[in-house]
């Protein structure tokens, strides 16, 4: 499991683990909370060059469709098959097994935009004070 | 997030039990004006414990309006399409009631308490207009109309469980069968039960005073907890109906669709003598209908919703209007209105989602019979 004070967030709450060029990436806990059973993951083919913000990969719950995108522009070299065929990992262990796709990010300074985990939880603090998901 | 949800400009209904809701960590949605918890602790964990124990649900949004009166069977079979004369004193059956045009006013479950009177539960959302539809049609008739929705509350009990579990607080309700209903003192209040639900497994459900409302909840969820019962939310209640092949008012029927289009045919008694609606409906049976409420089954990893196109023979025939994962099947399934009413069990369909063609089966309704109830039961 990584730690979460290792990884970048997004305000859609993707995580992203990067070393070099290489990305992990994933929904927070608190999404997977929010999002409740998850019971369907389409990843991203792998190969597909994404930019940062694209809606690249699709989680599903029984009531809801939730896009999961791109924490950096890039190109996808892999994709999480356990969570395709167990997709309940991403709640069991969003920063573990629960883990969606690897990007090769072909601009890693773009992480830089992505807030880091305390400002990730200061945001969810923020939001929650105004009452919105 | 559930399909069936409206904004609306009231300010949100709060059911009695709307605390103890908040309290076990429920998460709580806008249903029809009605604040109500979509989910406690998983939709999927309440679905199962709702197949294979027992699930409790609190329904207190739903209506009630009691037909007192000399004429008050006269006026039920005018208004419904089921044949109200067939059931006496401790039964219910479910119905339809039919407008002018051959749409449905609302589906709901009559109860007879006494020859001259009866319980009609009704949809929340459409109470009112119902009550309004009742007073329209009972006009010249010797009948009395009182809407107790606001009185009461209601709690459902479902699962092959139920029974034990409302054994300690109603031990009588263990003789009703099923759709057999009954009234009775809980805590010194006068009270209903009928053995009827919206889960497809075994089942109890609670009428009482909204008084004592919370302590029949924490009464039946005490008492159920030891038996593995889970509080469940609507999303359960929606998987499970689904499954079962209930219809959702709203979603599945509206004023526009008939009893016979909903593949509902056994609804309608034409031979019980005249009533609203008859007309259409006959001819309906006889002509047969361009459209038909027809159950569809994804045959690879996917979640239907409503709205997504089922096209037939690369063509599209119709859109789900309920649809969803179903917990017991581990597939998508859902039910959408197909101007193909010939379709055979077993057809290759195929479901738009998310731009994509997923392939598809044409299946019967109900998607799932549980083991526990009976066929036909």
């Amino acid at each position: 499991m990584l730690d979460p004070k290792s990884l970048k967030f997004m305000k859609s709450h993707e995580w992203l683990h990067l070393e070099g060029d290489a990305g992990t990436v994933g929904i927070s806990d608190h999404a997977q909370k929010e999002i409740t059973d998850v019971v369907f993951v389409e990843p991203p083919k792998v190969g597909r060059k994404v930019k940062q913000g694209e809606a690249c990969c699709v989680v599903e719950s029984v009531k809801a469709a939730f896009d999961i995108y791109a924490p950096v522009s890039g190109e996808i070299v892999a994709a999480n098959a356990d969570v395709v065929k167990d997709p309940a990992l991403v709640n069991g262990g969003p920063y573990g097994k629960g883990w969606l796709f690897k990007i090769k990010a072909s601009s890693p300074a773009e992480a830089s935009k992505l807030m880091d985990n305390a400002a990730y939880e200061q945001f969810l603090l923020a939001e929650a004070a105004h009452g919105s998901h | 997030m559930i399909c069936s949800l409206m904004t609306t400009t009231m300010a949100p209904r709060r059911t009695a039990l709307y605390q103890s809701h908040k309290l076990l960590g429920g998460r709580i949605v806008d249903f029809h004006g009605w604040e109500l918890p979509v989910q406690f602790e998983s939709i999927l964990k309440e679905h199962e414990a709702t197949r294979n124990r027992c699930g409790l649900f609190d329904v207190s949004h739903m209506g009630q309006v009691f037909v007192n009166g000399p004429d008050a069977l006269a006026f039920l079979q005018k208004v419904n399409a089921n044949d109200i004369s067939r059931i006496g004193p401790g039964k219910a059956v479910y119905s339809h009631l039919p407008n002018a045009k051959g749409g449905v006013v609302d589906d709901v479950i009559v109860s007879c308490l006494e020859r001259d009177r009866y319980l009609v539960v009704v949809n929340a959302a459409t109470a009112d207009k119902d009550f309004a539809w009742f007073q329209k049609n009972a006009q010249g008739m010797d009948v009395s109309l009182e809407n107790k929705s606001d009185f009461f509350g209601m709690v459902a009990v479902q699962g092959p469980k139920a029974a034990e579990i409302v054994m300690f607080l109603a031990p009588k309700a263990l003789a009703l069968p099923r759709f057999g209903a009954m009234e009775l003192m809980i805590y010194g209040l006068p009270s209903f039960i009928t053995r009827t639900g919206y889960t497809g497994e075994d089942g109890f459900e609670f009428i009482v005073s909204n008084q004592i409302v919370v302590r029949v909840w924490e009464d039946l969820l005490a008492q159920g907890r030891s038996l593995g019962a889970q509080p469940c939310g609507l999303g359960a209640r929606d998987t499970l109906r689904l499954e079962a092949g209930y219809l959702l008012y709203g979603e599945d029927i509206d004023d526009e669709h008939s009893t016979y289009e909903a593949n509902y045919g056994w609804v309608v008694k034409l031979d019980k003598g005249d009533f609203i609606g008859r007309d259409v409906l006959a001819r309906q049976k006889k002509e047969g209908v361009r459209r038909k409420l027809t159950g569809v089954r994804l045959l690879e990893r996917g979640v239907p919703r409503h709205g997504a196109a089922v096209l037939v023979d690369g063509r599209e025939a119709g859109k789900l209007c309920s649809a969803t994962y179903s917990p017991t099947l581990s597939a998508g399934i859902g039910v959408g209105y197909l101007d193909r009413p010939d379709l055979a069990a077993g057809t290759k369909v195929s479901v738009v989602l998310h731009g994509r063609e997923v392939p598809a089966e044409i299946v019967k309704v109900p998607f799932y019979q549980s083991p526990h109830l009976k066929k036909g039961a």
